[in-house]
């Protein structure tokens, strides 16, 4: 809401700065969001008068002019056509600033003196100013005389300030001067002098000039009209013009200026028809019928639908109700009669009017947060006042009012202690009901009750908090102390699942991860990115009004955003990229989704760089799984997957439970995200391993005894896979055998075609012996017999 | 035989001082201390000599052979010293160069700053709690007093699912959700990946992260809520923080409160980072509104509350003075590896 000093200044006193009273407003609640100076961009223009005009020596089109500037007479070079002796012009001096950074200089214009410019309306952008200089061509001619030398800042009264304010979605009485005027007058301790709206007596009576018939009071619970016939449409008066453009909003003629004048002065939105072209003069306030079509006043033609609610005359659309006019019914400069209309629309249907048409205006936004059902008579009667300050028109006698809603105020009681005690302040029954009147309320403290009565345009106070916030923000948000709540001793704590999350978070960072953090969403089509065929895209969740299809699908898995962070990287030519993200992937439980969908939280590692292979991913997971304390329970397996490399890949299971995969990403799914050969992937289900973590630790003592190592050599065939050969080792080998570790794998010279050699260290140990060869010989055997049954595995000696 | 004793020792002597390396020591020691060593045959001579004189040599050769053993090993470790000098002066490198690091990875900014909230509130009695990010119209919207058709809908542009069931665009419905399922004392706080369409730019993204906080008791005061942000903030920022609260409007609370803490850079004087305010935004805040209390099935005649969110990109941009937020979900390891 932008709102000039000077028009504020009509309805209160007020003796600060802008400055200071947009800071003062912030803090009670109407929040600034800057003040700028008009017309801070011209500077040293002043008013001259042409005392005489010789033809330019060297050239026919330019002229050459003494101009009087009161403490001296300037030479000055022009082209404008519309000069002339005796003229009060704005000269432009030497140095002068004009809007756009433009400087003027002295300097030779064709070998001739010019001691500055001479300026047009345009020039000295006086438009935005609401002044308009009727479409001259040629500098600006000033209808008055005023002193030589004088700035035409002060001249023409330009210099303002406007602040804008941010108003709240609550606080639709604030969208208007006077609700700003309100606000600043208790926020300054100073009076507030509201517009005194008094009418000379029209001429007729409207009964027989206009009919209104509202169909759907629900939508529309106060509609006011008045006629206003022999209309002179004519440009606004200066006065009005420039507070409308201060404002921002263009002007247009004194009827349109009218409404918009009000709107903005009272907050209530105003409109004008044509009445000639209202058939039977009749106003019909009504649903749209199916397919009605209207073109609006920016010239572009609406598809009605029937929850629309619209203005009608007997025969046709005219207005979209609260949102835009017809241009059937437009005010032209050969509008004679008119019909204003003052009137309160259902704020919700006009929300979603403007928003199915993609149509807002100043009147949509104000409607569609409820306005004042009483104020909407006394604009009309401003608007008629108005006409005839301005002598736009002649009124006619009375109005028309079809009112179905309810004109009492509310009231609310409760008890005034329970301010306090919301607040956490000490306020006494009198500074409460104090505050509250400064602010228009009416408040009757009986004992420890206090009923208040609430102004018509505060619709947003409904109970004891509503004005709790009223008392604190006149009081002062920074008098209430700061407390700590009583009675709290507790210690907060994190979740297991959260402090394990933390965990393993640090414990991937210290293996020189980083963590990464993608958006949730991504293309439908992503899966085809990572070698899934259209059949085996998953069910995802569809966002139905996305930024745009790359980002409609609610990811599935964090692979494809992973993947993008690696290429990412290696674009920029990092050579080496490890990371990982912990986040939520959404799987639909039902189609078409009745149901919030089951949000898994998983863990994505992605990792590219020379020193990197399958066993460096396996191993950072195997620390992880150490960190979670199942690593006992975890069995990997080769498995099949599309986006990866289909000899080594692994599916990791933990205790019987799919975990999820790792392995090495596929050449051709490398090469689609310009990747090098070498990427790592895995993806884990976090969820479940949040479930199956086993934290509690117990100490098992240290060993007194010495342990026997023996080492085992086989030979056995390629395709026999490690993890069962040493599955088996461990089942036959029972308690005494304490580890077995893997540290020579051989191919080559002296191996068979197609087979490996496998050397392990194998350590025994009792707890509470010293072991003998006797007690080992029989187990060791038994585990070289087993694999050889089991795997045709050869010992080698 | 005395001579003959002092000759050898003195002889040994001057060999054992005149010796390189251990090797020429120990052929010292072979020649007159071992088996056939010179002292070793002048003492087999012993058995000649008359009883007086055998005590008197036998101390002499005694002495003599402790002398020759005693230089030999401060000769051997006057060797082994210099050998030892000599090893390290060779062994000596050039500690300028650069170390061997173990690669470390890091935690993303947004985690590290979750992290020093998180225990601000922690240790304010705090527990952290969790809601879904696909979330249901009611709790997001209807149960938070913001029915269909408000205006405050528009400042919160929606993802939808469908009719009922969109992106939550902020961590508040996880209030209504521990409401219904808890009673008072409830002191939580609330961390969560939030989603409203605005297009990307270098302070927007369609996605961010907030931080939710909910107190319901008996007796909870707007002081309560000053007085906990306020500590928030000198935690969070330094101690010399100061903090403003301005009343604003959220169709939840009532009354509602916008927090700025003085400006970390200038500490208030104005500058560029603050526009020169001295101040800079940080959260809304307010008393829960009775209607929402209602929601969450909690008499608002017996209990009140306050609540907070704050954006958690916004704080850590603004702790590391991040210009763009972009870049955090950018994940270039350059930037990464800043934190």
């Amino acid at each position: 809401m932008l709102v000039p000093i000077k028009w504020l200044k009509e309805y209160i006193k007020l003796d600060v700065s802008a400055q200071e009273l947009a800071d003062a407003m912030t803090l009670t609640g109407t929040n600034a969001e800057g003040v700028t100076q008009i017309a801070d961009d011209i500077k040293d223009v002043v008013v001259g008068r042409i005392i005489e005009i010789k033809q330019h020596p060297n050239a026919d089109k330019l002229l050459t002019c003494n101009v009087d500037i009161g403490k001296e007479t300037l030479q000055i070079v022009t082209g404008a056509p519309n000069v002339a002796s005796g003229q009060y012009v704005p000269v432009a001096v030497n140095g002068a600033l004009l809007p756009g950074g433009i400087r003027i200089k002295t300097g030779k214009l064709r070998g001739e003196l010019s001691q500055g410019m001479l300026c047009s309306a345009e020039e000295l952008g006086l438009e935005r100013m609401g002044y308009m200089d009727d479409g001259v061509d040629g500098i600006l001619v000033f209808d008055r005389e005023y002193p030589l030398g004088m700035d035409i800042i002060d001249a023409l009264e330009l210099e303002d300030e406007v602040i804008d304010f941010e108003v709240t979605s609550n606080r639709p009485d604030c969208l208007s001067i006077v609700g700003i005027a309100r606000e600043a007058a208790v926020t300054l301790g100073t009076i507030y002098r509201e517009p005194q709206i008094a009418l000379d007596k029209g001429i007729g009576n409207v009964e027989d000039e206009a009919r209104v018939i509202v169909e759907d009071p629900h939508l529309c619970s106060r509609y006011c009209a008045r006629v206003v016939k022999n209309v002179k449409i004519a440009p606004s008066p200066r006065w009005m013009r420039r507070r409308l453009a201060a404002a921002g909003v263009r002007p247009i003629n004194n009827i349109v200026d009218i409404t918009n004048y009000v709107m903005l002065e009272m907050g209530q939105p105003m409109h004008a028809f044509d009445i000639d072209k209202v058939a039977n003069n009749t106003i019909m306030v009504r649903k749209a019928r199916k397919e009605e079509k209207l073109i609006t006043l920016d010239g572009q033609e609406r598809n009605l639908t029937e929850d629309m609610l619209i203005i009608a005359d007997p025969e046709k659309a005219i207005g979209i109700a609260g949102v835009m006019g017809g241009l059937n019914t437009e005010i032209t400069s050969e509008t004679t009669n008119i019909i204003l209309e003052s009137a309160k629309f259902d704020a919700g249907s006009v929300r979603l009017t403007s928003k199915a048409l993609g149509l807002r205006s100043e009147a949509s936004s104000r409607f569609e947060k409820d306005i004042d059902i009483v104020n909407v008579e006394r604009a009309i009667d401003r608007a008629a006042q108005l006409i005839q300050l301005l002598d736009a028109g002649t009124v006619v006698e009375g109005k028309l009012d079809v009112c179905s809603g309810d004109l009492e105020p509310r009231i609310i009681e409760t008890k005034w202690e329970r301010i306090n005690q919301l607040l956490g302040v000490e306020l006494t029954a009198d500074i409460i009901s104090d505050i509250l009147e400064s602010l228009s309320f009416k408040a009757e403290v009986k004992g420890d009750l206090l009923k208040v009565t609430v102004p018509s345009y505060r619709q947003d106070v409904i109970g004891m908090a509503d004005l709790a916030e009223e008392v604190a923000r006149i009081y002062g948000y920074d008098k209430i102390p700061m407390t700590l709540m009583k009675n709290t001793i507790a210690l907060g704590s994190r979740t297991r699942e959260q402090t394990l999350t933390n965990r393993a978070k640090d414990v991937l960072a210290g293996m020189g991860l980083y963590e990464a953090i993608t958006y949730s969403f991504v293309s439908p089509r992503i899966y085809g990115k990572i070698g899934f065929k259209p059949q085996e895209y998953p069910e995802s969740v569809i966002i139905e009004n996305p930024l745009g299809e790359d980002q409609s699908s609610m990811r599935t898995t964090l692979i494809p955003s992973i993947l993008e962070v690696l290429s990412r990287n290696h674009s920029h030519r990092i050579h080496e990229c490890k990371i990982f993200e912990i986040s939520n992937i959404f799987i639909p439980k039902s189609k078409p989704m009745t149901d919030l969908p089951i949000e898994r939280l998983t863990l994505c590692i992605g990792e590219y760089g020379s020193d990197l292979d399958f066993y460096s991913l396996k191993g950072q997971l195997e620390a992880l799984f150490h960190v979670f304390g199942f690593s006992e329970e975890i069995e990997f397996e080769p498995q099949l997957h599309p986006t990866f490399h289909p000899g080594r890949t692994a599916g990791v299971m933990l205790a019987g439970q799919r975990l999820g995969i790792l392995g090495q990403v596929h050449p051709n799914i490398c090469q689609t995200y310009n990747l090098g050969d070498k990427v790592l992937l895995a993806e884990l289900d976090f969820g479940l391993m949040l479930k199956k973590a086993k934290t509690e630790k117990q100490y098992t003592k240290l060993p007194k005894y010495p342990a026997v190592t023996r080492d085992l050599a086989i030979v056995v065939a390629k395709n026999v896979l490690a993890g069962k050969i040493e599955k088996t080792i461990r089942a036959t080998g029972g308690q005494l055998l304490e580890k077995v570790e893997l540290f020579d794998i051989y191919e080559g010279d002296q191996i068979p075609e197609g087979h490996r050699n496998l050397a392990y260290s194998l350590s025994y140990r009792a707890l509470d012996r010293t072991l003998k060869d006797s007690d080992i010989n029989h187990i060791h055997d038994g585990i070289i017999q087993a694999l050889e049954t089991k795997f045709g595995a050869q010992l080698r000696k | 035989m005395r001579e003959m004793l002092e000759k050898i020792r003195n002889q040994a002597l001057d060999s054992i001082r005149d010796a390189k390396q251990s090797d020429d020591l120990e052929a010292i020691r072979v020649k007159y201390l071992g088996k056939k060593g010179e002292l070793t045959q002048i003492l087999r001579g012993m058995g000649k000599l008359s009883p007086e004189e055998r005590p008197v040599m036998g101390q002499l050769a005694n002495k003599v052979r402790g002398d020759i053993e005693s230089e030999l090993s401060s000769k051997v470790r006057e060797i082994e010293e210099m050998a030892l000098a000599k090893r390290l002066r060779e062994e000596s490198i050039d500690v300028t160069l650069p170390g061997k690091r173990p690669s470390l990875g890091g935690l993303h900014p947004l985690t590290t700053v979750l992290n020093l909230i998180t225990d601000v509130f922690l240790g304010m009695g705090f527990n952290v709690a969790e809601g879904p990010e696909v979330e249901l119209d009611y709790y997001n919207f209807e149960a938070l007093n913001i029915p269909r058709n408000h205006p405050a809908r528009d400042t919160q542009d929606t993802f939808y699912i469908n009719q009922n069931i969109l992106l939550r665009t902020h961590t508040s419905p996880t209030q209504i959700r521990v409401m219904e399922k808890q009673s008072p004392p409830i002191k939580i706080i609330v961390p969560g990946r939030v989603y409203r369409s605005d297009a990307v730019d270098a302070t927007h993204s369609p996605i961010f992260h907030q931080i939710e906080g909910l107190v319901v008791d008996e007796n909870i005061t707007m002081g309560d809520l000053k007085g906990v942000l306020d500590v928030f903030a000198k935690r969070m920022f330094g101690e010399k923080t100061r903090t403003r609260f301005r009343p604003h409007h959220f169709p939840f609370t009532e009354p509602s409160a916008e927090m700025d803490v003085s400006c970390v850079t200038c500490e208030g004087t104005g500058c560029r980072i603050c526009s020169n305010t001295g101040w800079i935004e940080i959260l809304g805040a307010g008393m829960v509104h009775p209607k929402v209390l209602e929601y969450g099935k909690i008499d608002p005649n017996r209990y009140s509350g306050f609540a907070f969110g704050m954006g958690l990109d916004r704080i850590a941009n603004q702790i590391y003075g991040i210009d763009d937020i972009r870049l955090l979900y950018e994940n270039d390891i350059r930037f990464l590896s800043q934190f």
